[in-house]
């Protein structure tokens, strides 16, 4: 009930931001509208970085606590990371066309980093997809979610180097805009985007982790009638091999 | 500490061992590998300077796509007969299990980069001693960290379905700063380092190298739980 309370708030701050960033504030003079998407490709950067960190701390919560309950917060915030990621590269395209005339800018450190962080986390998920047992699907993906979470700053760290190791200029990128000091309603309607992403992002961590802890009963429950099945099957074939003999 | 060395020691014998003679096994992957070097040249080719320029890249690709096969291979042999659970069950550190294992692995990487060196000197047209040690040293550095990568994957994806799309999925994209400085290191080799990058691109390496056996070695002991 109070997650429906928190989805409503989510909701109200959302459109109120969106109302402010899209037709309120002004647009760049220089990008035209296409700036505007800076509205919602920094936020969801923003919420794939926190969703791919709370992966990696659950995930060593589990391998801590033994606690099942760690791990729907890990596999809730890796596929909502992978939501945001995706929709992140996507904003990114979509203002890199018009802006930089291509969708995909190799030089762009950032999205580069992007495209391997999503490719990370896309392979996390499948991979829990194919193990059946809970408690190894748990202490193993937490592994594979951790190493992940340490080759991130080596993935980041070497696609700067890599387009160009004395290049020092800055590319045009949603964060160097704000870099110069930008005027303050366009620092207001980014803040306050981020803010009513980070809401929205809170409420679907409940929602999905009340999912997976859904499914984790579910599966709990076939388990079980699986095991009394079997030991009804055996009392039952007793008698009959007997009559057999 | 030295009786874990002693077993690491001992498992990296028993693995390349095995390998070695398992020759078949050995001897299709080097030749995959090498076939990999030959497509590349049909894609590109037959401008002989365009291959030259792409040569760092196609072979460290080559190094990555027989590199995969290479870990794979190093325990599959164990669990086809169940041996990588009584391995498991001995009271030994499991981080000298997972040591070993690395340190068989990245011989043999390096016998698969001794290999493609020289093939795809001769496809592309490379000159190999002008490089100096940077070369092997590169390769060095590049068979460590994907040992170490490889290791630790092969194990989560061991006793899985599809692993073997399982396994490509989840490495690949963490070793993509190997696969970037590993040509980077090769590019500069090969054109006598005129940007003085060489060293950053090796110390990028030996970083990667570092983290990968620290986090491998932390998280193998969870992946041979039942």
């Amino acid at each position: 009930m109070r997650s429906r309370v928190l989805g409503l708030v989510a909701l109200l701050v959302l459109v109120i931001a969106a109302v402010n960033a899209l037709f309120v504030v002004p647009s760049d003079l220089n990008q035209g509208d296409a700036q505007r998407l800076m509205y919602v490709h920094v936020p969801s950067a923003w919420l794939a970085y926190l969703s791919f960190g709370v992966t990696a701390l659950a995930g060593l919560g589990y391998l801590w606590k033994r606690d099942l309950r760690l791990d729907a917060v890990a596999v809730s915030a890796a596929e909502i990371g992978v939501m945001f990621t995706a929709f992140a590269i996507w904003a990114g395209m979509m203002w890199g066309q018009p802006v930089w005339g291509v969708f995909w800018q190799w030089e762009d450190p950032r999205l580069t980093t992007t495209a391997l962080l999503l490719a990370l986390y896309v392979g996390y998920l499948l991979f829990r997809r194919l193990t059946d047992d809970p408690h190894r699907r748990a202490a193993r993906a937490a592994v594979v979610g951790l190493v992940s979470a340490v080759d991130i700053p080596i993935v980041h760290f070497s696609v700067e180097w890599w387009r160009g190791l004395h290049q020092t200029a800055t590319f045009l990128s949603p964060d160097t805009i704000l870099n110069p000091p930008a005027p303050v309603p366009f620092r207001i309607a980014l803040m306050s985007m981020i803010a009513a992403f980070t809401l929205v992002w809170a409420w679907l961590m409940i929602r999905r982790y009340q999912l997976a802890r859904a499914d984790m009963e579910l599966e709990e429950r076939a388990r079980r009638s699986r095991v009394a099945a079997a030991r009804h099957v055996a009392i039952a074939a007793t008698p009959a091999e007997e009559a057999g003999r | 500490m030295r009786a874990d060395l002693a077993i690491a020691w001992a498992i990296a014998r028993k693995d390349a061992l095995s390998e070695v003679r398992g020759r078949q096994a050995v001897g299709s992957t080097l030749f995959f590998a090498a076939l990999v070097l030959l497509l590349f040249g049909f894609a590109l080719g037959p401008d002989s300077r365009r291959l030259a320029e792409a040569a760092p890249g196609l072979l460290w690709l080559a190094i990555v796509f027989g590199g995969l096969l290479t870990v794979a291979r190093l325990h599959q042999l164990e669990t086809e007969d169940g041996a990588l659970d009584e391995l498991a069950r001995y009271p030994i550190e499991r981080r000298a299990i997972y040591v070993g294992k690395a340190v068989a692995g990245g011989a043999a990487m390096l016998v698969l980069g001794a290999v493609l060196l020289p093939v795809g000197a001769i496809l592309y047209g490379l000159d190999l001693v002008a490089a100096g040690l940077a070369l092997p040293l590169t390769l060095l550095l590049g068979a460590i960290g994907f040992a170490a990568a490889g290791t630790f994957y092969a194990g989560v994806t061991v006793r899985m379905r599809a692993r073997e799309v399982m396994l490509p999925l989840l490495m690949l994209p963490v070793v993509a700063p190997l696969l970037l400085a590993g040509v980077k290191a090769t590019g500069a080799a090969l054109a006598g380092d005129p940007f003085g990058e060489l060293a950053a691109w090796l110390q990028l390496l030996f970083a990667f190298d570092l983290v990968m056996l620290v986090a491998g070695a932390a998280g193998y002991g969870y992946l041979l739980e039942e």
